[in-house]
């Protein structure tokens, strides 16, 4: 039988993943891709929530967290369009300087 | 219900793989298909939770629009294979996966120690999307209306950010 717990747990091991992934990658956009992962494992926290406790108000708010990361997207994947036409790399470790 | 425990288990391991997949592969493209495979999954899993609409909203607007942008933008970028995979410089591999390794820890802990005694599966059937329509354009409504806001300032921004000055 399929709880409450495995639902959690799965969206832990996703979070962890996602993490994991910010902190070990050095590619902008993998990172951009892990933060992305992070979000959809706490919209399956809130939709495992919503169903096990008979109410719909965690999957309202699983429409804005997808609103905010749809947003998140757009914006970032400009934020990296423009850095990259100022410098040609998306290693984050080349990327330290504060005046371009 | 034994379906349901077969599409659990089927999706739940291959959101875990494709997130794998997704932090340790070095080619760009291949690691935005596998999320797309993992947000896929996901969407299973939505299924299984009752909240049919939210899967079909997660696969029309992560898998459909957000992944687009990604592949999009890689492409334009033409990014190649990473050279290495980690960075060996700065912080030691070692320490970071130590990390990853506290927090996963640190949140299933928790999650194991509570019992979710009022943890009920919900009769299926009940579950009508009128219902998440009331919800959203009565209570949730200023909430939505600052969501458009939002979706207007981020379209701007975009444009702004990404235009040649």
């Amino acid at each position: 039988m399929i709880g409450l717990t495995h639902y959690l747990m799965l969206s832990s091991i996703l979070f962890s993943l996602g993490v994991l992934g910010v902190l070990l990658r050095r590619n902008l956009l993998i990172i951009f891709m892990s933060i992305e992962l992070m979000l959809n494992s706490v919209n399956l926290a809130w939709v495992s929530i919503a169903n096990f406790s008979n109410r719909l108000d965690g999957q309202i708010f699983v429409f804005f967290v997808i609103t905010v990361a749809a947003a998140e997207a757009a914006v970032g994947l400009a934020l990296i369009i423009s850095i990259f036409r100022l410098k040609p790399t998306t290693h984050i470790d080349e990327l330290n300087q504060l005046k371009g | 219900m034994a379906l349901e425990v077969i599409l659990f288990w089927i999706c739940s391991v291959t959101s875990v793989v494709a997130a794998l997949f997704v932090i340790l592969h070095r080619n760009p493209i291949l690691s935005a298909l596998a999320l797309l495979a993992s947000l896929f999954a996901v969407a299973g899993l939505f299924i299984t939770l009752q909240a049919p609409f939210l899967a079909a909203i997660q696969i029309l607007i992560y898998a459909g629009a957000v992944m687009v942008l990604f592949i999009f933008v890689i492409m334009l970028l033409n990014l190649q294979k990473d050279p290495e995979r980690f960075a060996p410089q700065g912080v030691p591999v070692t320490l970071r996966f130590a990390l990853g390794l506290w927090v996963f820890i640190g949140l299933s802990i928790p999650i194991l120690w509570t019992a979710f005694t009022w943890a009920m599966p919900p009769t299926p059937g009940a579950y009508s999307v009128s219902h998440l329509a009331e919800l959203l354009f009565d209570q949730y409504l200023l909430p939505f209306e600052l969501t458009s806001f939002l979706l207007l300032v981020a379209m701007v921004g975009g444009v702004v950010l990404a235009k040649k000055s």
